[in-house]
């Protein structure tokens, strides 16, 4: 196993004529917490998007694993055991917030179309497990009480919790955060940070890309630094705060 | 977990069960009997659009494909009519494959523009294939279906029979909405690509139910050619398709009831105009099939326009807000007192 | 027809073929004005034609009234025809999905269809030519003067919304709402009657399509979904909201047809453009015309 549990090598991406990630070489160690950060439209969510097949890389390797998986659609890298949240909340709203988490459970569960329509679910065990799993997850985000409600109707920092609780439904090994705390109040905020960081003592290595320096600094291990695609700076919170190119990057010239 | 819709499908059988014992006309059952194939093939198209959220305007065209699947095979080759509806679903989804693969990579209105060509493709075909289809003289002496031995060739028989099956189909689709799949496919519809990045297959999904919701289709046409024993391809036009859209659209779209209940009452509205206009004949109005396409759109649109959740939903919602008048005014009430 | 041999034959389908083509390109720049203004696909495009071809009838036919201001008054009848149903129909929607738009405008795409059945009944409608209906010949080919009234006023109408897109104002806000309609709008620029506008002109356009056909093919109520089909066909073809790459696929579906029906089989001529228009639709989304960049480039 290497020690790199996520590698991006000259990964690039561009759009018409706006080169969004710039021969980006940047590394995550397993089971610690890599934030990127970077001003607005620096390429962060691109990355995202790279990592997770949205978006087709206009050249360079993703190794996840030591493996390299480019170009796989967004539902095989998922059933690599990559997850991800959206920086625009993307739940199911026509659902329950129990029935969200269930999807979550989607890749742990296999019955298909025709073991799904001989039976009723209540006579079925496969669905008696995937409820119990997914509430077990609601719990874990602190939400069990909302199971029965209907997701659209909740307010948006429950939202990115359920999103988080779906996300961890999978039981994955990389969970990608775009802008968790982005629209979250102060309170909401600390939670998702203790969230966040009780993922990560669960052995998931967690990608965090987030707006909110002081959630970045208390709970990253190593943060990189990116500008116009380019990676420009990586180190520990206290390193990266005192990089002369990161405070140009933040303030202007 | 549902349990509301599997005590519906207990109540629908027991009403199944008593309608012919209410109703002894054979008019009204052979009626009925039209709107269980209708309702069968809109039970498929709502799992398509209400649950999977993908549109399809071609749909008439899967019913037209089972029918003239079993008229040609019965009529032409000597089959028996449970082996030349077999055949259909076979050729049903066959070509719902063809179609459904680059059609299913589309969205919105490349995908509805898509189904509606395809429909029309079809359409002409059966129209033109004179050699197979009879072209518009249609084929006449489809024989009917035997059940156990007994032929189905009265309408309360066929009643049973038809109403039966949509029950069966009702099942399965109730079965599949409240399971792994049907929750994917609910996924897809609410966000692509949050289905993905939990690891639905969309283009799998989709193709999946889009088959299956043909399939639906292509048993309704076929009993539809059992019953009626003679098909030409007017009811498999594009305005059927339509009129499938409709119905599903007025029951609700996010409900397989309220492709039950929309069938049902867009099956029946031409008897019920029909008998409305006997009572004002004195004014000179007089109901004519001609206003059909008038009143189904004039429907389709106020539905979409007022209460596009359907209904089902619209109803309830207004008796939640009479019940909940009734219940101010019962507080208001008692403070007074 | 005297068969005067291949060249004359292909010449005559050519001719053809630029009759009907005009037809799907006026249709295509109809569905393109309303997409490039709202996004919307009007699924009740191809009733405009019919609506336009039977008032003409009636007018010219019944009330016996000269062509040019039977002309006006239908375009004008049909434009508020767009503007009720945008009035009635599109903008009281507060929420719209693709959806429910999608199914709206088919909606009322079989109102109109209903209710011309119900007012012209199902048989199809003579016209007078707007000029003599004696053919000519032109290298061996015989050709209607209608024909070339249909041409003509074709490429009247397209210098004419380019002139409006490009050097009017209303024109210019039209276009940079289809460009970016919020920016648009923080300029100051009135979107919702843009959105009115849009379904005005996309109805005006469909009326003379109807008006200029149907002294040769005679129009019935009925011929609007088939109208729809293929004037969607043509503009994705073209590049979705690129109304010269719909006028030029416009005319290459027109040749293509006549000469599959003149060479082929004329019973499945209708189902063959058709397939060929889902295979494009199905291969390239984007349209022929240039790269899927370059289809983004929306020009009238
Ligand atoms: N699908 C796309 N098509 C064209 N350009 C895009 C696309 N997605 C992103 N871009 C461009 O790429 C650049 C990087 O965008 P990205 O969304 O990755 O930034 P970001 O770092 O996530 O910014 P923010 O902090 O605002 O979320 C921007 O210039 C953006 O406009
Ligand atoms: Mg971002």
């Amino acid at each position: 196993m290497s020690k790199n549990h996520l590698e991006l090598i000259n990964l690039r991406k561009v759009f018409g004529g706006v080169v969004a990630v710039d021969d980006l070489n940047l590394s995550v160690r397993r089971g610690t917490i890599t934030s990127i950060i970077g001003p607005n439209g620096a390429g962060k969510t691109t990355i995202f998007n790279l990592i997770t097949g949205y978006l087709k890389p206009s050249g360079g390797i993703i190794k996840y694993d030591g493996r390299a998986v480019n170009g796989k659609k967004p539902y095989r890298v998922a059933a690599l055991g990559i997850a991800r949240t959206f920086q625009n909340v993307q739940i199911f709203s026509d659902m329950t917030v129990l029935e969200n988490v269930m999807v979550g459970r989607h890749l742990r569960s296999h019955s298909g179309l025709l073991r799904s329509s001989l039976l009723p679910p209540f006579f079925r065990k496969e669905e008696k497990k995937i409820s119990c799993d997914a509430e077990k997850w609601l719990s874990f985000v602190g939400m069990a009480e909302e199971a029965g409600r209907s997701a659209g109707s909740l307010p948006l920092g429950s939202q990115r919790m359920l999103e988080t609780a779906r996300a961890l439904a999978m039981e994955p090994n990389l969970l990608l955060f775009d802008e968790p705390a982005s629209g979250l109040n102060a309170r909401e905020t600390v939670a998702m940070g203790e969230l966040i960081s009780k993922i990560k003592e669960m052995g998931i290595t967690v990608v965090l890309v987030e707006h909110d320096m002081e959630l970045v600094m208390d709970i990253s291990d190593t943060v990189s630094v990116i500008n116009f695609g380019k990676h420009i700076a990586r180190g520990t919170p206290a390193e990266v705060q005192v990089n002369p190119d990161v405070i140009t990057a933040y303030l202007g010239e | 977990m549902g349990r509301q819709d599997y005590i519906g499908l207990c109540v629908f059988f027991a009403v199944v069960l008593t309608i012919p014992f209410l109703i002894t006309n054979d008019y009204y059952i052979s009626v009925l009997v039209f709107a269980a194939f209708n309702c069968l093939a809109c039970i498929g198209l709502s799992l398509l659009l209400g649950y999977a959220g993908q549109i399809s305007i071609g749909h008439a065209a899967f019913v037209g494909v089972g029918a003239y699947a079993s008229g040609y095979l019965t009529v032409e080759m000597g089959w028996s009519p449970w082996m030349a509806m077999g055949a259909g679903v076979v050729l049903v989804v066959l070509i719902a494959l063809l179609i459904g693969v680059p059609a299913l990579r589309l969205k919105g209105h490349y995908l509805a523009m898509a189904t509606f060509g395809f429909g029309t493709i079809l359409y002409i075909v059966a129209v033109a294939a004179v050699d197979f289809t009879g072209g518009p003289a249609g084929l006449s002496d489809i024989p009917a279906i035997s059940l156990f031995g007994l032929v189905l060739d009265t309408d309360k028989r066929f009643f049973y029979f038809s109403w039966a099956i949509v029950g069966i189909g009702l099942y399965f689709g109730l079965n599949l909405i409240h399971s792994r799949v049907g929750r994917g496919l609910r996924a897809i519809h609410g966000s692509e690509d949050a289905a993905e990045s939990v690891g639905v297959d969309t283009p799998f999904y989709k193709i999946q139910i889009f088959v299956l919701s043909a399939v639906y289709s292509s048993i309704a046409g076929s009993l539809y050619a059992y019953y009626v024993n003679y098909i030409d391809p007017g009811p498999f036009s594009m305005m059927h398709s339509v009129l499938l859209l409709t119905m599903v659209a007025v029951g609700g779209m996010h409900k397989v009831w309220g492709a039950v209940i929309g069938a049902i009452l867009l099956s029946l509205l031409p008897e019920f105009l029909s008998f409305l206009t006997e009572s004002f004949q004195a004014v000179g109005l007089e109901y004519n099939e001609d206003y059909n396409t008038l009143i189904h759109g004039s429907i389709l649109l106020l539905i979409m326009l007022f209460l596009p959740e359907g209904l089902i939903d619209g109803l309830g919602r207004l008796a939640g807000g009479v019940g909940g008048m009734i219940n101010i005014k019962r507080h208001q009430d008692s403070a007074g007192t | 027809m005297d068969s005067g041999g291949g060249f004359t034959d292909l010449l005559q389908f050519i001719f053809m073929g630029l009759q009907r083509g005009s037809i799907y390109a006026l249709v295509a720049m109809g569905f393109n004005i309303i997409y490039n203004a709202t996004g919307i696909i009007n699924f009740a495009q191809g009733e405009f034609v019919v609506l336009g071809g039977l008032m003409m009838v009636t007018l010219t036919m019944g009330f016996t009234f000269s062509i040019p201001f039977a002309f006006l008054i239908t375009v004008l009848f049909v434009m508020a025809v767009g503007i009720l149903m945008e009035r009635f129909t599109i903008n009281p929607v507060k929420n719209p999905t693709v959806l429910r738009l999608i199914i709206i405008t088919i909606a009322v795409s079989i109102i109109l269809e209903g209710s011309a059945m119900i007012l012209w009944g199902k048989e199809s409608h003579y016209m007078r030519h707007f000029s003599s209906d004696e053919t000519f010949e032109i290298l061996g080919a015989t050709i209607l003067p209608q024909t070339l009234w249909i041409i003509g006023i074709l490429i009247l109408i397209v210098i004419g919304f380019m002139l409006f897109f490009n050097f009017t104002m209303t024109g210019k806000c039209m276009r940079a709402c289809a460009i970016n309609r919020d920016a648009a709008r923080l300029m100051g620029i009135n979107d919702r009657k843009m959105v009115m506008l849009s379904f005005a002109l996309s109805a005006g356009i469909g009326a003379v399509a109807g008006i200029i056909i149907t002294p040769i093919i005679q129009m019935d109520f009925g011929r609007g979904t088939m109208l729809a089909i293929k004037g969607f066909g043509t503009a994705v073809v073209g590049g979705l909201g690129n109304s010269l790459g719909g006028l030029v696929a416009g005319i290459l579906l027109g040749v293509i047809e006549a000469l599959g029906a003149g060479y082929i089989s004329s019973h499945y001529m209708d189902a063959i453009a058709l397939l060929i228009l889902l295979i494009v639709l199905f291969i390239r989304p984007s349209g022929i015309f240039g790269s899927s960049e370059a289809s983004k480039l929306k020009e009238f």
